[in-house]
């Protein structure tokens, strides 16, 4: 029966497209994106407990890197030397832009450990608004305000269909819907890993996981690197999707955006950025409809977020979990022991 | 000589601890610090409260670096090393304070503590190959194996820190186990159990005993420790004043006076 | 040499006010361990006061300030009885998300009350500025930097010859402690907060008059609040007081000679260097407060 209600959402989903105007299927693309995003962020703050409220860099870096790569660049470093680069195929600067976002994870990784607790939010938003600043003021690698506009849609070859541009709705629909399932298998195989439970252990006491050989360091930074070139995907594909990105992508409150998702949702839980994202995703638009001003909406926002972290601090998940089913603990830790 | 070639020449030393001195700004809280471990043996430290053994434990297993001194582990140099490499040697520890992962289940608890035994690899586990999913079955097994030794066996689904404070130690001691430990370092693992309890644990004590682990054990249950050591070593302010047998140490007047006079005499009646 | 020397000069008048968001802050983070996201925007209320007492209202400029402080440190106390004496128990990311919750729901009230357009200021200072040798400064500067000295002597002397000072410094070196010696931690939690709130929106008030008023100058203000507390080491008063000098040279003579679009920058750099380099703050001692 189970297997029957999950196999029929999965169709509507798929079919979506053909149900929704356009304006639907771009709120949902772009909310899409925002939950893979969000997926990305819960694997650094729900499951292995960092802090990390700088997270909208890895998104930002990984958006500009994949558009900077397509388009090409030309910057000078000195008055008479250059560095130049050709426009290059997208697929391959979604990979430049997943390494790119990986090595900020790795950075950020090795600063988590050495920069603890609170004071590791401050730098990992600091670290996020130097970016901004450099998106800003670097005008000739990223045009500033003036925007990077004109980025090529994404370009693959498809088994059956030749090369294939991605430049209609349904069809970045369908990759984003392909990119969420594509995440959350990722998260879902490594968080009931031998490393995914490192990196709980770490959250839980790391002292007690030091004790049994989860060398800390190098937990982390896994966590971070995989946390952030994710976070770079979705960059990318958002870059190519909407294809013209200016430095506001850099804005802490994108992160917090994503925090939002992840926390509402049920941190540390498989589920919870996606019910997180569809529910903040969709609601300001909801809320548009409603043709309220847009201060009172981000009040409104404010209001809910105090709901949700006084009545259900856990997120909305497992407080519906726990509805469900009173006797089950948290998620198990491998596939075996279901 | 090498240290290595040294420890050869003795009867099986596990652990060495020479000359160890740790400070805290300006307070000594251990100095001059020198015993061994032998292979095999259950070792207990007393000492009265702030004589410094949680602090020798810290340093042993990387958790405070000491100011002076050395640790060595079967010839191996610990100090400097970060606890999850001294673990991944074999020297495991317990914590004075009850330690375990709370909002984990009670088999993922044991999980976690099976870290050193996995080999996944980080693109293995992405791509979600076979191999994966044949050590986690291997490892379910061996998680079950220890829950079932140390009698949590029904408690596997419950939250760690839904247990009872008793079996909460026992936790404890399942992922110590669990690390496939050949120098287990438990420190205070009865305080605050019960007769039942303490005994329960000490027939546990002799079974890991029997699988050829050596024991160093920080403990003020007086019984117990007589019970269960080969010998005993007091410390006092950070220093040894008695090391031997434990009927030896009963009878140590240092011993005595520093501490156990009282206490052993309210332990036996 | 010359423009070293009004670079300078600027900076000093400036860095008083940078020190006063610095100190609230170190009080807070301190003795609260609170990542305060509203900091900014009390400072940003320190500037609505004076615009809506002296502008709106026809207020006295110097009875307006009074008021924007002490409804600054009111509003800091209403917060943290509201929202945060219930989180007591709750986890680091529970509080830092309602205080999150909290500065989107202020800023974007205050959006709401007087609109995105920036506002000036009137003050009643002689516009023509005081002219010393090669440099010059605007009186109403000079005043600025006057009341921020007075009010950092101020706070200095609360926490450091008073019995409510003398309980903050006990909560800050071991709360656990304290408590047990009878030091009513809910107390202090609202009084901390409070000073914290009154001494940004004491910043907000006096910068306000000199630059102008809109909703989104808390943001750039919490930031370099967070670098001074970082720069001056965690609870330090002097170190803030410092660091806030020290922050407004930096970004002076950055803005002066290396750009002017980077000037927010440099204060995110510090915190990211010495967070690195040096974490226990610039001037670092043990940890303690006053």
């Amino acid at each position: 029966m189970k297997q029957a209600l999950i196999g029929a959402a999965l169709l509507a989903l798929v079919g979506l497209p053909w149900l929704v105007d356009p304006y639907a299927l771009h709120l949902l693309i772009i909310t899409g994106i925002f939950i893979v995003a969000a997926m990305s962020l819960n694997l650094l703050l729900g499951y292995t407990g960092q802090l990390s409220l700088g997270h909208v860099a890895f998104f930002g870096i990984g958006a500009y890197a994949s558009a900077l790569t397509s388009l090409g660049f030309s910057v000078s470093v000195t008055p008479s030397v250059a560095i130049a680069l050709a426009p290059q195929p997208v697929w391959l600067a979604l990979l430049v832009a997943v390494a790119a976002a990986g090595l900020c994870g790795w950075f950020i990784g090795r600063l988590s450990f050495r920069v603890r607790g609170a004071y590791f939010v401050i730098v990992s938003i600091s670290f996020a608004e130097v970016l901004r600043l450099v998106a800003v003021n670097w005008v000739e690698l990223t045009q500033g305000p003036m925007a990077l506009n004109n980025i090529p849609p994404l370009t693959l070859w498809l088994p059956g269909l030749g090369e294939h541009t991605f430049s209609k709705k349904p069809e970045n629909y369908w990759l984003v819907m392909a990119a969420v399932t594509v995440s959350y298998v990722v998260v879902r195989r490594l968080v009931h890993s031998r490393a995914g439970r490192a990196m709980i252990a770490l959250k839980e006491n790391e002292p007690l996981a030091a004790s049994v050989g989860v060398d800390v360091t190098r937990t982390l930074v896994l966590a971070a690197i995989v946390s952030a070139a994710m976070a770079g995907a979705a960059g990318g594909l958002y870059a190519h999707y909407v294809r013209i990105i200016d430095p506001d992508i850099f804005l802490f409150i994108y992160t917090v955006t994503m925090v939002i998702m992840v926390v509402t949702g049920g941190k540390g839980t498989l589920a919870g950025p996606i019910v997180g994202g569809l529910i903040f995703g969709l609601l300001p638009e909801l809320l548009r409809a409603l043709a309220i001003r847009p201060e009172v909406q981000w009040i409104a926002y404010a209001g809910l977020l105090f709901a949700v972290l006084y009545f259900l601090p856990d997120g909305i998940v497992p407080a519906v979990s726990k509805w469900w089913e009173p006797a089950a603990g948290t998620a198990p830790a491998t596939r075996a022991d279901r | 000589m090498s240290a290595a070639q040294t420890a050869a020449l003795r009867p099986d030393v596990a652990l060495e601890v020479k000359g160890l001195a740790i400070r805290f700004g300006g307070l000594a809280a251990i100095e001059d610090l020198s015993f061994e471990v032998r292979g095999g043996e259950v070792l207990s430290l007393i000492g009265p409260n702030g004589a410094g053994k949680t602090t020798a434990f810290n340093a042993i297993t990387g958790y405070l670096a000491p100011a002076a001194g050395r640790i060595l582990y079967r010839g191996r140099r610990l100090n400097g090393l970060k606890p999850s490499a001294i673990a991944a040697l074999g020297v495991v520890r317990t914590f004075q304070k009850t330690s375990v992962f709370g909002r984990c289940t009670v088999f993922d608890n044991v999980l976690i503590g099976l870290h050193l035994r996995s080999t996944q690899r980080p693109l293995a586990i992405l791509l979600g190959l076979p191999s994966v999913g044949r050590e986690d079955r291997l490892l379910a097994g061996e998680a079950r194996r220890i829950l079932e030794f140390v009698g949590l066996g029904a408690r596997a689904h419950e939250l760690g820190a839904a247990l009872p404070y008793g079996e909460q130690r026992l936790l404890e001691i399942a992922i110590a186990l669990a690390a496939r430990p050949k120098l287990l370092l438990l420190d205070e693992p009865v305080s605050g159990m019960n007769p039942t309890e303490t005994a329960h644990f000490m027939s546990k004590l002799a079974s890991i005993r029997a699988t050829g682990i050596t024991v160093l054990l920080v403990e003020h249950d007086m019984k117990m420790v007589m019970g269960v050591s080969d010998r005993v070593i007091c410390l006092n302010q950070g220093r040894v004043i008695a090391a031997g047998t434990p009927a030896a140490i009963q009878r140590d007047p240092a011993v005595i006076r520093a501490y156990l006079g009282e206490r052993y005499a309210r332990a036996q009646g | 040499m010359d423009q070293l020397l009004q670079h300078s000069l600027n900076a000093l008048m400036l860095g008083g006010t940078y020190a006063l968001l610095g100190i609230g802050l170190t009080l807070i983070f301190g003795i609260m361990r609170l990542v305060n996201f509203t900091h900014g925007e009390l400072y940003a209320f320190g500037a609505y006061m004076m615009y809506l007492f002296v502008m709106l209202l026809g207020a006295d400029f110097f009875v307006a300030l009074l008021a924007a402080i002490v409804l600054g440190a009111a509003l800091g106390a209403a917060i943290e009885l509201v929202l945060l004496r219930k989180l007591r128990r709750a986890d680091i990311d529970t509080t830092m998300l309602v205080m999150i919750a909290a500065w989107i729901a202020l800023q974007n009230g205050e959006q709401l009350l007087w609109s995105g357009v920036a506002k000036s200021i009137d003050n009643p200072f002689p516009s023509a500025p005081l002219v010393i040798g090669p440099v010059s400064v605007a009186w109403n500067r000079v005043f600025v930097f006057a009341v921020a000295l007075a009010l950092i002597a101020l706070t200095y002397a609360l926490i450091n010859r008073t019995k409510l000072g003398k309980a903050m410094r006990a909560t800050f070196q071991d709360r656990d402690t304290a408590a047990l010696m009878g030091v009513q931690i809910g107390t202090i939690n609202t009084a901390t907060f409070a000073l914290g709130s009154g001494l940004a929106a004491a910043a907000g008030a006096l910068l306000g008059p000199v630059f102008v008023a809109y909703p989104t100058m808390g943001d750039s203000a919490a930031a370099k609040a967070f670098a001074i507390v970082i720069l001056g080491g965690l609870g330090s008063i002097p170190g803030a007081t410092i660091g806030g000098f020290i922050l407004a040279l930096v970004e002076e003579l950055g803005a002066g000679y290396v750009s002017s679009g980077y000037r927010d920058a440099w204060g995110f750099l510090l915190i990211i260097l010495i967070l690195v380099f040096r974490p226990t703050g610039l001037l670092a001692r043990k940890e303690r407060i006053g």
